[in-house]
């Protein structure tokens, strides 16, 4: 049901692209209004999630602790899983979010008969992820050479290396496959893996069918339907130089592409895609574990009733007396 | 399983039975189905006079498997208003609703879950537990969508819900550690245990310990002439075992250093032979030092309940300090206890800036790291006495001991203190064997019972939530001989014991001073033939 | 604590990094939005191989069988629908008629950074 539903609303939204320009013909709607505004939304919302999530303070410093603290001097830390330093704090934090750390730390757990735990490494789930959004990022990058004119080196550099296999022509981009492998992937351990599809929602089916149609189309694009690139750039940078253009000789496929990203980019903002920004502001991760060093202020403390030692002492008087415990007061 | 056997005793639960677990979730919807609410798998609730003396709402006569829990009539808006507040008060709260992807690496991570295979209490969902609540309160997706956006109604279901599941949860934060943000369900549970309570839902296992602490300064309600007669009686038993008579100040004022420990090592075996080893080491190296009546434990209920009960019962501690006049604080051997110093202490009640950062009188170590707070953990201290050879230690008088380490939660992933007591454990016992990788450090598994679930109603969870650890007891056990199980922490030496005779019967429980202690060569002692336990040890107590 | 002052830095990052292009565009003062002109060969060299828009999307699809034809199977030429026999040859009959690459293949592939490696191996003017 869940998979379903995710699953109906991308075939509608391929519908409503391919009606919107392969019949209707609405080029300006598709190729220029949509982007503008998706990119405004995803921009702004993005921002303003952050914002809000700042606007909330961290009141006080509870750091995962994954590592030998720092105290005795004889004694060796480890100030990437157990920061003790701002810089360090930045440094786990750089491992977490370029090469996913928490996940490589992954197990399996199976428990046999008479209680049994056997814990096995379980990687899988960490070089999907990785492979997903590291591909995700490079074919991103290469599709900066649309959005660009001259195309940076650079970008021409890492598209070269890409299809360096020279599979095909145009060339098969090694990112694409992987890209399209590891969704693929993704998806099919939500699917069959029995923890992972119980706890699934279909905001966590959508947004997998979404990015699997955009690799999709794309790659129908580049090596099936092989649309006028120049025209499909003509869009692109009308959008960057602001005089939209409305991109006669696309293919109406590309416009069903675009479409997909547009609706990616604007449901980023109020989705679980989010964790792009929230990974960077949890108190777990990104702080270092000095409380006993520096002393961490929170904004919002208060005073509070508190039993005090004069209160105690009056209570207990005589008994603190027959114990022959010294008194304040006697 | 005898007849006889009620729910709260291990003996109502077969052992292969209960070790028959499947981790693969299957049929209803979680949402759609109830909670199960049988004897031993929760805690009773929390008595009036509790609630009372501590100042919290709605004391009333309840009971969980009642139909009416008698919430306050506007308590739905309680809630709502609680969480609005919680929302805009904890960073942490905020940011973990909104960007968990549900990518199920935290899913078998759960000793409960583990242990038991309740769906619900899979980290995720122990988090969409208040999450759903969260979309259809305060996102749009939720409000307009409701249960295809994840969202559903606030119900008194709900509420039951919640109280079940918040309360099977220990707060060990070990899915945090494989959370790729660092999600951390101890926050959660946290939030949802505050948000019940303004509703007066609670239990007593935590409630009666917080009002006890507030009044006579400790958990258990030891008094200030039971306390010195406890450590009386201690001092005794350290004389027969070692021949030598060790004091135990109380409350002494100019003292260069206060003590402060869990007060279940005064009250509970095997951590009072924990307690007599501090007693025996200090007396040893001749360190000024009092314990206090008032701030007679360090360990911290308030943890479990909320923040400003946290900070009410922890207020003692510097307060103390201050009164004495000392120099500086040392910390014993426990779990949250250490959460609570380590990561809220200095915040909530400091600065302390009439202290001293801490400085060994013996070997003139200055503890840098905690310059700020002025409190150092004891194995921190012990571990750099034996290293600057203050210490005449004989570790062959724990030969009959074959010793594994548990890694206590809070000082594992609150603070990560693992070389300390393996530094200490490997000076004063020859066999030390680590349990498997995956069980120990910041994987280490919880006893059960912390977080204030270590109660015998709920036997059921406690057994299960010990499952995972004792497995890897039951490994070392099978593979190395392993019969001691040492851990730094009070709830784990009462809760792992019960776990141990459960799973592992042949493997008990101590403390890593008590093993200290019972290698220690002290001077003027007479020839030892007893531990702590006053049982033979060494070559004697092998057969 | 609230850390303002590093979330500001990194969300100034993020939207910098997301409106680049925009930003790249008005620094190179603007430009771009129109692909460059290509130079077509006079009239009277005749009829292009293929129709010309299909040329215009899949030309790389025709040199790349061109290439398997001629060095594996050794089949050098072809008949055309319209009757004409053309070598199949990038050098002598592409390049024949687009005399200047520079003016004709790179200003497309330029545009929308294309590096193919035909040339390579092939010289880049016809007879040379």
């Amino acid at each position: 049901m869940r998979i379903l539903v995710s699953l109906v609303a991308v075939v509608a939204l391929y519908l409503l692209a391919w009606v919107g320009v392969g019949v209707l013909g609405l080029r300006t709607l598709f190729g220029t209004v949509l982007p503008y505004a998706a990119l405004a939304l995803f921009v702004c919302g993005v921002a303003y999630r952050v914002v809000r999530w700042a606007a909330v303070p961290v009141p006080f410093r509870i750091p995962t602790t994954c590592g030998q603290q720092r105290s005795l001097e004889w004694i060796k830390p480890s100030p990437l899983e157990n920061p003790h330093t701002g810089l360090q704090a930045f440094l786990r934090m750089a491992l977490e979010v370029l090469f996913f750390r928490s996940l490589l730390r992954n197990t399996k757990a199976e428990v046999r008969a008479g209680g049994r735990l056997i814990q096995g490494s379980s990687k899988w789930l960490w070089a999907g992820a990785l492979a997903f959004h590291w591909c995700f990022l490079v074919v991103l990058v290469r599709h900066t050479r649309f959005f660009t004119e001259p195309v940076p080196w650079c970008v021409n550099l890492l598209a070269h290396l890409d299809g360096f296999l020279q599979v095909g022509v145009p060339a098969m981009t090694l990112s694409s496959v992987v890209l399209l492998g590891a969704l693929g992937f993704l998806l099919a351990r939500r699917l069959v893996t029995g923890q992972v599809r119980y706890i699934s929602l279909p905001a966590d089916y959508f947004p997998l069918f979404l990015l699997l149609s955009i690799v999709a189309t794309g790659l129908l694009l580049r090596h099936v339907v092989r649309t006028d690139l120049s025209a499909v750039k003509e869009v692109a940078m009308g959008l960057v130089t602001f005089a939209p253009s409305p991109g006669e000789g696309a293919h109406w496929l590309f416009y069903v592409h675009l479409f997909f990203v547009s609706v990616l980019l604007a449901y980023f903002p109020f989705s679980k895609l989010m964790h792009m920004g929230g990974v960077f502001l949890s108190p777990t991760r990104n702080l270092a574990n000095n409380n006993r060093a520096v002393r961490h202020i929170n904004p919002w403390d208060y005073p509070v009733k508190v039993h005090t030692y004069e209160e105690y002492e009056g209570e207990f008087r005589e008994k603190l007396k027959t114990a022959g415990i010294p008194l304040e007061k006697e | 399983m005898t007849s006889e056997a009620k729910p709260d005793q291990m003996a109502y639960y077969d052992r292969e039975k209960l070790g028959q677990v499947d981790l693969r979730p299957g049929g209803a919807d979680w949402m759609d189905v109830p909670v199960n609410m049988r004897p031993g798998s929760f805690i009773y609730p929390a008595k009036e006079k509790h609630l009372q003396y501590f100042g919290l709402p709605n004391p009333r006569q309840w009971f969980p498997t009642d139909p009416d829990w008698k919430l306050p009539a506007n308590w739905k808006e309680i809630i709502i208003e609680g969480m609005r507040e919680r929302l805009s008060k904890y960073r942490s709260f905020q940011v973990f609703m909104d960007i968990c992807v549900r990518c199920g690496a935290c899913a078998d991570k759960c000793h409960f879950f583990i242990g038991g295979g309740d769906p619900r209490n899979m980290p995720v969902l122990r988090a969409e537990l208040l999450r759903s609540i969260y979309r259809r309160e305060f996102t749009q997706a939720g409000k307009i969508l409701g249960r295809l956006a994840g969202g559903r109604e606030l119900t008194v279901d709900v509420i039951k819900e919640w109280f079940y599941y918040f309360y099977q949860c220990t707060e060990c934060r070990r899915c945090s550690v494989f959370c790729p943000y660092g999600i951390d369900t101890a926050e959660i549970t946290m939030m949802g245990r505050e948000l019940l309570h303004l509703l007066g839902v609670n239990v007593n296992w935590i409630m009666e310990p917080v009002a006890n602490c507030f009044r006579t300064g400790n958990h258990l309600g030891i008094q200030p002439h039971g306390l010195r007669d406890t450590l009386d009686f201690f001092a005794d038993d350290i004389e027969e075992a070692t021949g030598v008579r060790v004091e135990a100040p109380l409350n002494r004022k100019g003292a260069e250093v206060l003590f402060v420990t869990p007060s279940g090592d005064f009250l509970a075996d095997p951590g009072t032979y924990t307690c007599m080893g501090y007693m025996c080491l200090f007396h040893e190296i001749g360190l000024d030092y009092t314990f206090s009546t008032y701030a007679s434990d360090g360990g911290n209920f308030g943890l479990f309940t909320s923040h400003e009960a946290m900070k009410r019962l922890n207020a003692k501690i510097y307060a103390e300090a201050r009164r004495l006049g000392v120099k500086w604080i040392l910390g014993g051997e426990c779990g949250h206890m250490w959460r609570v110093l380590n990561q809220y202490m200095d915040t909530m009640n400091g600065p302390a800036d009439f202290l001293q950062v801490p400085t060994s009188p013996l070997t003139g170590t200055r503890f840098e790291h905690a310059r700020s707070t002025k409190m150092i953990h004891i194995t921190e201290f012990t571990a750099d006495l034996i290293k600057h050879g203050k210490l005449n230690l004989d570790p062959s008088q724990n030969d009959h001991v074959r010793v594994t380490f548990h890694d206590s939660c809070n000082p594992a992933r609150a603070m990560g203190i693992f070389e300390e007591p393996r530094y200490i454990l490997r000076s004063v016992c020859n066999h030390f064997h680590e349990m498997p990788e995956n069980t120990i450090r910041e994987k280490t598994f919880c006893c059960g019972g912390g977080a204030g679930l270590g109660t015998d109603e709920n036997m059921e969870m406690r057994l299960r939530g010990g499952m995972p650890r004792a497995s890897a007891v039951r490994h070392v056990h099978e593979k190395h001989g392993v019969n001691h199980l040492a851990a730094m922490c009070a709830i784990d030496r009462a809760t792992l014991s019960t776990v141990c005779e459960y799973w592992v019967p042949e493997v008990r429980v101590t403390g890593i001073h008590e093993l200290v202690t019972n290698a220690l060569v002290m001077k003027g002692q007479k020839k030892r033939e007893v531990n702590l336990r006053l049982e033979p040890i060494g070559a004697q107590a092998e057969e | 604590m609230y850390d303002g002052g590093k979330v500001v830095f990194g969300l100034a990052l993020f939207v910098a990094l997301c409106t680049s292009p925009l930003w790249l565009s008005v620094a190179r003062g603007g430009g771009g939005a129109e692909a460059p002109p290509l130079q077509m060969p006079a009239p009277a060299a005749g009829k292009c191989v293929r129709d010309g828009e299909w040329m215009r999307n899949s030309h790389m699809e025709l040199l790349n069988s061109w290439r398997d034809e001629v060095v594996r199977e050794g089949k050098r030429s072809e008949q055309l629908a319209d009757g004409r026999v053309i070598e199949k040859s990038l050098t002598k009959t592409c390049l024949g008629c687009h005399t200047d690459k520079t003016q004709f293949c790179d200003r497309c592939h330029d545009y929308v950074g294309v590096k193919p490696f035909c040339f390579d191996c092939h010289v880049e003017t016809a007879g040379g």
